[in-house]
């Protein structure tokens, strides 16, 4: 067996700049690279990449890969299947970490599957084992109803992808030193067999979801599309965002771009308000992370109010007026 | 268009949280009582998606799934939606397989069928949340693939999938044949009718074996899992929730943004 050694960050862009989600797995990937006592690279693809490597360097990344290519959001995830699988194949790392992002989601299977090796995905923990030296991999398993823990001794290098905002971002320290070593990205063009026609981004207004202080989210309790101007407008004042869970996404009463839980946004605001949301585990797999969770539902037996601090039970529709008219007066809107 | 639709049977996953329950011991999940497994949300949504391109473009629907005799349940029902047939691949040798197991099973017998111009799975199964099945069957048979699709369009011979995004989507025109994993935006499958229940269930529902599927003793079962399972428990919950009363909702509103005020989240 080659010698595997050391984690690689398939790492992602947004304008240039490392992805929250990125330095969240730098943070993580440094812990399991000083756990094993070795490197901790990184691999981006981009243009113009010079001051981003040196952004991961002083983020703790021992050596950056650099290629010169089209961005994840803009490339066909065959493409760059085949990108990572021949850097991989040349890297040899013990460990190949991605994010559960669309890219994540897509490209880590395959990639275990070409090498193959072992996968995991949608991982909130990632430590090594101090007597065997295997990375245990947790992840939540039944929607959320349980979690797992899971070794595997026998394949390298061990492909995971880590849950968005499970681990803290890592924080920049300009002294720490490092390596830039470009790498080539060429790929054999006939084995491409798809084509990528369109890349649509349906631009949300306003604040992000992922980076939004107080979001209102709506699920299926709110009946339709029109019960959302409330929750719009309650959002609206407290300087927040919307959001929404499968239902209405399913349902098509809002855009899929608002859902949030296991196959959505993942996000951690400091106050997170559920109206009409009955707390099915894959929901709350995107929101757990919040500071402080208020549900406002007529069924008092809703899962929601085992996970939220303060509850409501009533008719939102009678609720969230005079919450809406309270706050108008106490920001003096 | 001939569909393959690989469908996984598992315990409900809409059950309240309070009914599900494990056995550490074992590291299993303990089937709730008097609650009936089910076809994967995802898969079932496949299946529909299988539908509408039936409607469209004819063809025939074969539905797949690894799994013991109660499986068969789940294949009468994607009949009983309008599938044409369905074959339950099933033998002891099979237990305890994983995805990489899973997805080599399906493989062959995806191989065997050979008549095809499209697999398609749901975009995880929601017991074990993995997403991988699909993915390793595209690399096992050397097929081009796109995951979390929307919708799929079949304009001159070749598939327009619709890819979901984060943010958006991408749409990914691919060679038949192929393999696509079908997200949950696809919306409501279709409701059983009567006559496809009634038909569904006069059909007979083959069963392939590890001999059927001439399938290599060292990729399939408990012993050639890539992960080991070291410890499954229910996670604790650490939030106490505090019911605010009042005599309407009005006045409860009111009472909790007073109290979200001294707590000092506003």
């Amino acid at each position: 067996m080659a010698d595997y050694k050391g984690v690689l960050i398939c790492g992602e862009l947004i304008e240039g700049k490392v992805t929250t989600t990125t330095k969240e797995l730098i943070s993580t990937g440094r812990k399991l690279s000083d756990g094993l006592n070795q490197l901790l690279s990184l691999l981006l693809i981009g243009q113009n990449l010079q001051e981003v490597a040196d952004e991961a360097i002083s983020l703790g990344v021992d050596k950056v890969y650099i290629g010169d290519g089209v961005p994840y959001a803009e490339s066909l995830p065959e493409r760059y299947v085949a990108i990572i699988s021949n850097v991989c194949k040349q890297i040899e790392p013990f460990i190949i970490l991605f994010g559960q992002t669309d890219m994540g989601r897509d490209i880590a299977p395959r990639l275990a599957a070409r090498l193959r090796t072992s996968v995991c995905m949608d991982c909130v923990e990632l430590t090594i084992d101090p007597d065997t030296r295997s990375l245990l991999q947790t992840k939540p398993v039944y929607g959320g109803n349980a979690v797992a823990v899971w070794a595997s001794e026998n394949y390298q290098p061990q492909v995971v992808t880590m849950r968005p905002r499970a681990s803290a971002p890592a924080e920049p320290d300009t002294s720490r030193k490092g390596e830039i070593v470009p790498v080539t990205v060429k790929v054999d063009d006939s084995k491409i067999k798809c084509k990528l026609l369109e890349t649509v981004k349906e631009e949300v207004k306003g604040i992000k979801l992922e980076e939004a202080k107080v979001i209102v989210t709506g699920g299926g309790g709110i009946g339709g599309s029109e019960g959302f101007q409330l929750i719009k407008e309650l959002a609206q004042i407290l300087g927040g965002t919307i959001g929404i869970t499968r239902v209405p996404c399913d349902e098509g009463w809002m855009p899929k771009s608002l859902e949030i839980g296991q196959t959505g946004h993942i996000v951690s605001p400091a106050l997170y308000i559920a109206v009409g949301v009955s707390g099915a585990p894959q929901h709350l797999a995107g929101c757990s992370g919040s500071k402080c969770i208020i549900a406002i539902n007529k069924d008092p037996e809703a899962h929601i109010f085992k996970e939220a601090d303060f509850g409501i039970v009533g008719d939102y529709r009678k609720a969230l007026p005079s919450l809406i008219e309270k706050c108008k007066a106490l920001f003096a809107i | 268009m001939n569909i393959i639709v690989c469908i996984k049977q598992i315990p409900d996953p809409e059950i309240p949280p309070a009914k599900f329950k494990l056995d550490i011991e074992s590291k299993r999940v303990i089937p709730p009582e008097g609650i009936p497994p089910v076809i994967n949300p995802y898969d079932e949504q496949a299946v529909e998606l299988a539908l509408r391109l039936k409607d469209k473009y004819g063809g025939k629907i074969t539905v797949l799934t690894v799994g013991s005799d109660a499986a068969s349940n789940i294949v009468k029902h994607a009949l009983s939606m309008g599938a044409d047939q369905g074959i339950v691949l099933n033998d002891k040798a099979f237990e305890d397989s994983d995805s990489f197991s899973t997805a080599y099973i399906l493989s062959q017998a995806i191989r065997k069928i050979g008549d095809y111009d499209l697999v398609l799975c749901g975009r995880q199964a929601a017991d074990w949340d993995e997403g991988l099945v699909g993915s390793i069957i595209a690399e096992n048979l050397g097929l081009p693939l796109v995951t979390l699709a929307e919708a799929i369009d079949v304009p001159d011979g070749e598939l327009s999938v619709k890819q979901v995004t984060l943010e958006g989507y991408q749409v990914i025109a691919v060679p038949i044949p192929a393999v696509v994993t079908v997200s949950n935006e696809v919306g409501r499958p279709r409701l059983p009718s009567g006559w496809g229940i009634i038909s569904a269930s006069q059909k007979q529902i083959p069963v392939w074996s590890a001999s059927d599927l001439d399938a290599d003793p060292s990729k399939i079962g408990a012993s050639a899992a890539r992960r080991k399972l070291i410890k499954l428990f229910i996670p604790v919950r650490e939030r106490k929730c505090e019911i605010i009363e009042g005599e309407t909702e009005a006045e409860a509103s009111v009472k909790l943004v007073d109290r979200l005020i001294k707590a000092g989240v506003i």
